[in-house]
């Protein structure tokens, strides 16, 4: 087996297995994981050339509808929370991405960020249902009908979360590859000749809309049953530029770079804030402006280059560029 | 000549500004019969073509497409009843391969979205490959549009058209970009290809030489409108258009 394919499994071997040395790194894995799902939402829309700084809204939309859940049926269950939240959130995607897909650039990234801070309004304001900025609780729900203690719950979720995660990564690594995934990427370079092909560029753009809410939505859950509690701050815009941060720090572009830089951004972020408390923002700050400047194809990338020195291959400038962030072309 | 007519306008008209582009404009395009469109610059023959693929929403008139009203429909709509267009500029997807353009092309024209096939796997990939022998790129599939000379570049985008099978092919200035000692050798390729996949096509061109050689019929356009039309040894020999269009002393 080549080293290129052997280190990806030797780590996701250590993910799968560092809880079982080191428990308190199992809620922070679990979390990276869900942020990950999320992370991997803006990188189907990155594949179109569209930022958007508002999809924590359907990451907020399914942690409440969890939230709501485990409310209503005293508990609730695990598995009807993910397939109703991540529903609703498909959902919500649906309602305002027919409305955002007919905008490009700048102006698909604002309006995103106004229907998300709309949704955050509502939920601070709205405190009778909503708790306001206390948020909700959100109840250890059962688990196939069987009712979990805590610690046999969080080590179910965090399995679970890594095989779902590895089955969503394939579907979405295929539907990339795919011809509507590929019609997507044309998006971002040639909107005008896809018409001219007679196909709705629109259309295209919903799909992966709705892909992308899909997989914010699952994140959502995931984040609401692991740490226990809803907040507005899901709905937050800063959660938005963190999911965007995260997919530019692992590899814009890349399926794995979502969970690489989620991985990465949890733990860096966890264990920062434990030694510099002031000062981990801004490390993190110059951590993305060295990405930007110096690695446009984040973690991935540096990860690809550095296998193709070892491989002694040289690197060709047009496959470096494919991926990057650079304003050039 | 009772070839059926493809498409038809009757009484285009536009304006932008002061300028004229399309000035009652009647023409009737004739199923297996080529039609080269010349004329100076701003006469308004790629409005012509903007107005035919609903680029352009005319201010009057109808386009008829075998029998059906298209005036004001979508490029899209119009794309899917069976007319293509080449632009002057080609218009590629910049960051995939040459044949990837066509295997979307392809995918786009069957609705094949398969969200789970590999676009290298459709089934249209014979196909697509030997559209590529045909223009002459197959030793470039692999290689990136966005790295290929200009030449390939304009015959990927007229490949790309002939890849959603069009029954009419519109193309703007198909040899434009092209080196002179390589124009011939572009249309006789596309000349070919064109026969193959029974495609009528309109081209806008500057090259009487080419006009000459390939085109059956030629409509002589200036401010926005027909003023001539008849086969390319008529028209290279009126006098008007040696003047108006060739630009020589009678």
């Amino acid at each position: 087996m080549s080293l290129r394919l052997a280190v990806p499994l030797i780590l996701l071997a250590l993910v799968a297995l560092l809880p079982t040395i080191a428990p308190w790194s199992q809620v922070v894995l679990t979390i990276a994981l869900a942020k990950g799902l999320a992370v991997l939402g803006i990188v189907v829309l990155l594949h179109a050339g569209q930022v958007s700084f508002g999809h924590a809204l359907f990451f907020a939309v399914s942690a409440y509808i969890a939230a709501f859940l485990g409310k209503a049926f005293a508990g609730g269950e695990l598995i009807t929370m993910i397939l109703l939240g991540t529903l609703a959130s498909l959902a919500v995607g649906l309602l305002v991405g027919l409305f955002v897909v007919r905008y490009r650039h700048i102006f698909f990234g604002m309006l995103n960020l106004a229907v998300s801070m709309i949704f955050f309004s509502i939920l601070e304001k709205f405190y009778h249902v909503t708790g306001g900025s206390d948020g909700m609780q959100v109840a250890r729900p059962s688990v196939l009908g069987v009712p979990m203690e805590r610690a046999g719950f969080e080590t179910l979720l965090f399995y679970g979360a890594l095989v779902l995660c590895i089955a969503v990564a394939w579907g979405v690594h295929r539907y990339l590859e795919s011809p509507i995934g590929h019609m997507l990427k044309t998006i971002k370079t040639n909107e005008t000749r896809l018409e001219y092909l007679g196909v709705s560029a629109r259309r295209t753009l919903l799909v992966g809309y709705l892909v992308s809410a899909g997989l914010c939505g699952l994140g959502g859950v995931l984040m609401a049953v692991t740490q226990g509690i809803v907040t507005p701050e899901y709905a937050w815009w800063i959660r938005s530029g963190e999911l965007v941060f995260i997919a530019i720090l692992g590899g814009s572009g890349s399926v794995a770079g979502a969970f690489v830089g989620a991985l990465v951004y949890e733990v860096v972020r966890t264990y920062a804030a434990a030694f510099a408390a002031d000062i981990w923002q801004m490390v993190l700050g110059f951590f993305l402006l060295g990405i930007i400047l110096y690695a446009s194809s984040g973690l991935v990338g540096l990860y690809g280059k550095l296998m193709d020195r070892l491989e002694g291959k040289h690197k060709t400038p047009a496959g470096g560029a494919k991926q990057s962030m650079e304003p050039a072309q | 000549m009772s070839a059926q007519v493809l498409l038809e306008t009757r009484g285009l008209d536009i304006r932008f500004g002061g300028v004229v582009a399309a000035d009652q404009v009647d023409v009737e395009i004739h199923e297996g019969r080529n039609l080269a469109i010349i004329g100076p610059n701003g006469a308004g023959k790629t409005t012509f073509l903007n107005i035919c693929t609903g680029y352009t929403k005319p201010n009057a008139g109808s386009v008829h497409f075998c029998g059906r009203e298209i005036t004001r429909r979508s490029p899209r709509q119009i794309t899917r009843l069976g007319v293509a267009r080449a632009f002057q500029m080609p218009q590629l997807f910049a960051e995939h391969s040459a044949l990837e353009n066509l295997l979307i092309a392809a995918s786009a024209r069957d609705r094949r979205w398969a969200p789970f096939t590999r676009l290298g796997d459709v089934p249209e990939r014979d196909e697509m490959m030997h559209l590529l022998e045909l223009v002459d790129c197959a030793h470039v599939a692999e290689r990136a549009v966005n790295e290929l000379p200009e030449g390939q570049r304009k015959l990927i985008d007229i490949a790309i058209a002939l890849a959603l099978k069009p029954k009419l092919l519109l193309m703007d200035e198909p040899t434009s970009g092209v080196a002179s000692s390589e124009k011939f050798g572009v249309m006789d390729i596309l000349t070919r290809a064109l026969a193959e996949a029974k495609v009528t096509s309109v081209f806008v061109e500057h090259d009487m030489g080419i006009v000459e050689k390939y085109a059956d019929e030629v409509a002589v356009w200036a401010s926005g409108a027909v003023q001539l039309r008849g086969t390319p040894a008529e028209i290279l020999e009126h006098p008007d258009v040696i003047r108006d269009v060739i630009g020589e002393e009678v």
